[in-house]
């Protein structure tokens, strides 16, 4: 039991633990400091000196955040002193900030903007800060940086550091030159960034955002040429209904259909099509590794920010990592070649949106070699190489979507809803939870022990896989056979299990890596807020529609199944491997 | 460019401190005083070996105005911004050596020949404004006396 003290907050006495920060004894006893660069667990720079508190005794105004709690400590929250410190402090930030809050991509979701109007600021009372504008940093196909809007607090380098412990950004210079920036100003493109936008997402301002792509959507929705298709990740279902307004936890994976389908898009298709194909041949090539004493373990190959980090920090474990493509990917070479034979469609004439939870999605469909439907088709019909054209075209994350859908005047929360197109639009069960750490381990193994014992699996849910845990183990016993297994979710995590791998000690058989706390639900292409709390609520939410789901095994999959007997003919057969299959090239640190 | 490696003494220096804190301050400090600046590929290299981020040796190079990013300039013109030398002029001083160079505080020009540095105070502030090209000091500069001093460094070439 935790050590007890008791303080006065406000006049009030009261008592907490005594390891407790002052901000964090406010908070649990009902008393709202207002914050800024602090972020749970993640940020404590104590950067921007607006959680400033009282302390009775004491000189100067204390930092809540990074001062901790003493028996019998007096702490004055709202003074007049301690207001005009606070809004003192808020204002020269303001005066450092450009106030194009209007054309600005985080317009409703700024923290800085809500901060300053719950602190009553009506007025910056000094001028604007002298600085250079900075150029943007566009270098990266995922994401955008602009220094302009700023504010460094810290969170951005944290997150990237600390959760993920990629560091490819930390401050440069001093004083008024401080800047967050990469390797000598190069760019994120040039650097060993994964794309994985856990930076964006704990970006108080709109200083990191998107690549947007939604004025090419709209130009090829308009042109009538194009046969515009589009796939919804899983994670985007359990989360897309927050840009509405509904809270967080709500499944509205059929007003999302319907209002895609309203877009104008000629089919709306289910990234749980290639789900289920995903796990049909990793599973396979799981069974076969596993049959064949081939390298494990294996590891999951689904998460583009993953993969770039094992390219640049662990080129070594490359072979154990599964060469299945990525739902995503799968798909547009599906789209592109089956779907194009058996519709008669010119595949060149297909247009492949897919909309991720992702920003990391935006580079992985961009990789020099996804473009597999191109070198299907290249002979069949005399195509050149200027010709050439990407297996997926545009990658929107959940965001952009929601604002496509905006753009439209689709009064969302009201749609009755509609059901996916057949037959790239049929899932199971086992392809929603790729949406949650946990769950392409647990769809994989629902198949792996089906197939490997001829069984039917009566206890579908694998419970000790699921939840926020940073990595989960367990052993499951498919007839006998002991199969350790271990799912790690960010990137931090990871770095635990794959150290292991290189070192050659892994006690796994196969491993799942997810680069976002909590999964794709948690991705930078999502909503924000995304905190731990709205973590929870959408996987439960993912879990939820797994449930509703008349199949809940990929093998059941019927669209699946005929996908293999009209074009594929087996897993890891020859157009699997040409059209599903990839590989992975060690990256330098940077360019 | 020309490709520098860490030379055997600061091999012999890194492992000396490469498990130490404060290990990459020490370390960078050598490289400066060696190379005159903090060169991209040494960057690099000390990265790997001791397992720091580049990001964070980026940050520790630009925070302290002691590690250069750039080679130095084969003269090093320190022009001084004091009170005195600022009262007399040197902020019309420090733009017209801008303007004929081309330059920035803090850069070196293409040719390698210059680096500027905008410096507190040189101690003879009797004879502001003051500007020093190496060791020579030269005092009570005036805007249209300065391209005559700079082409004598030219010249010399």
């Amino acid at each position: 039991m935790a050590k007890n003290i008791s303080l006065k907050i406000d006049g009030k006495p009261c008592n907490c633990e005594a390891s407790l920060t002052v901000l964090e004894a406010c908070q649990k006893n009902g008393i709202n400091i207002p914050t800024l660069c602090y972020l749970k667990d993640i940020n404590k720079e104590a950067a921007c000196s607006i959680c400033l508190v009282e302390i009775k005794g004491a000189k100067n105004l204390a930092r809540s955040c990074v001062t901790s709690v003493k028996e019998g400590m007096e702490i004055a929250t709202n003074t007049p002193r301690v207001r005009n410190a606070r809004k003192l402090n808020m204002e020269l930030l303001l005066a450092g900030h450009p106030k194009d809050c209007l054309c600005c991509d985080r317009n409703q979701s700024c923290e800085l903007r809500k901060l300053a109007f719950d602190m009553g600021i009506s007025q910056v009372r000094f001028p604007k800060t002298i600085k250079t504008e900075l150029p943007l940093d566009t270098t990266s196909v995922s994401l955008v940086r602009d220094p302009n809007k700023c504010i460094l607090c810290g969170r951005c380098v944290s997150v990237c550091s600390g959760i993920q412990s990629v560091k490819a950004i930390d401050f440069s210079g001093r004083g008024k030159s401080s800047k967050v920036t990469t390797f000598f100003d190069s760019g994120l493109a040039n650097s060993v960034c994964v794309n994985c936008g856990q930076c964006l997402l704990v970006c108080p301002t709109g200083a990191i955002t998107e690549q947007g792509a939604t004025d090419g959507v709209w130009q090829e929705l308009a042109d009538p040429k194009k046969f515009v298709v589009v796939e919804v990740a899983p994670a985007v279902r359990a989360a897309i209904g927050e840009e509405f307004g509904m809270p967080a936890g709500t499944l509205a994976t059929a007003k999302m259909t319907q209002a895609l389908r309203k877009l104008g898009f000629a089919k709306v298709f289910d990234t749980q099509f290639s789900a289920d194909l995903t796990i049909m041949e990793e599973g396979y090539e799981l069974i076969g590794r596993i049959k064949n004493k081939g390298k494990l373990p294996l590891i999951t190959s689904c998460s583009p920010g993953w993969i770039k980090f094992a390219e640049h920090f662990f080129p070594g474990i490359l072979g154990h990592v599964s060469s299945c493509k990525s739902p995503q990917q799968m798909f547009g070479a599906i789209a592109k070649t089956y779907y194009a034979e058996k519709y008669n469609l010119d595949p060149r004439n297909i247009v492949v949106v897919s909309i991720m939870p992702c920003t990391a999605k935006k580079f992985e469909a961009k990789r020099p070699e996804m473009k597999s439907a191109f070198a299907y088709w290249k002979d069949k019909l005399s195509l050149k190489e200027s010709e050439s054209f990407y297996d997926v075209d545009y990658v929107l994350t959940t965001r952009e979507a929601s604002r496509l859908i905006k753009e439209a005047g689709i009064d969302f929360i009201n749609l009755a809803g509609e059901d996916f197109d057949a037959p790239l639009g049929v899932s199971t069960g086992a392809a929603v939870i790729f949406g949650a750490t946990g769950g392409v381990m647990e769809a994989a193994l629902r198949t792996a022990y089906e197939v490997l014992t001829g069984k039917n699996l009566e206890k579908v849910d694998f419970m000790e896989l699921r939840g926020l845990t940073g990595i989960k183990v367990a052993e499951v016993d498919i007839d006998g056979l002991k199969v350790k297994v271990a799912v790690a979710n960010s990137l931090s995590n990871a770095r635990v299990l794959l150290d292991e791998v290189k070192a050659g000690r892994s006690p796994y058989v196969f491993i799942e890596i997810m680069t976002c706390p909590g999964g794709c639900i948690g991705g930078a292409g999502q909503p924000i807020p995304t905190d731990e709390a709205v973590r929870l609520k959408r996987i439960e939410a993912i879990y939820r529609e797994d449930k509703n789901k008349a199949l809940r095994k990929s093998h059941e999959n019927p669209a699946v199944q005929a996908l293999y007997k009209e074009f594929l003919i087996k897993p890891l057969g020859e157009k699997s491997h040409h059209l599903l299959h990839t590989h992975y090239t060690e990256r330098k640190e940077v360019k | 460019m020309e490709h520098k490696k860490l030379n055997p003494e600061l091999v012999e220096l890194v492992q000396k401190w490469k498990d130490k804190e404060g290990n990459l301050i020490m370390i960078l400090h050598e490289i400066q005083n060696h190379h005159g600046y903090v060169p991209r590929e040494l960057s690099l290299e000390l990265s790997k070996m001791l397992d720091v981020p580049l990001a964070r040796i980026y940050e520790v190079i630009t925070f302290y105005n002691y590690f250069k990013l750039e080679p130095p300039g084969k003269h090093r013109i320190a022009l001084c911004m004091g009170t005195a030398c600022y009262l007399r002029g040197s902020a019309v001083i420090l733009e017209e050596i801008k303007s004929i160079l081309g330059i920035q505080e803090g850069q070196t020009t293409k040719d390698g020949l210059f680096y500027l540095d905008a410096v507190r105070c040189l101690g003879c502030c009797g004879l502001a404004p003051v500007v020093m090209i190496d060791n020579k000091v030269y005092g009570k500069v005036k805007k249209n006396e300065i391209a005559d001093i700079l082409s004598k460094y030219i010249k010399e070439e």
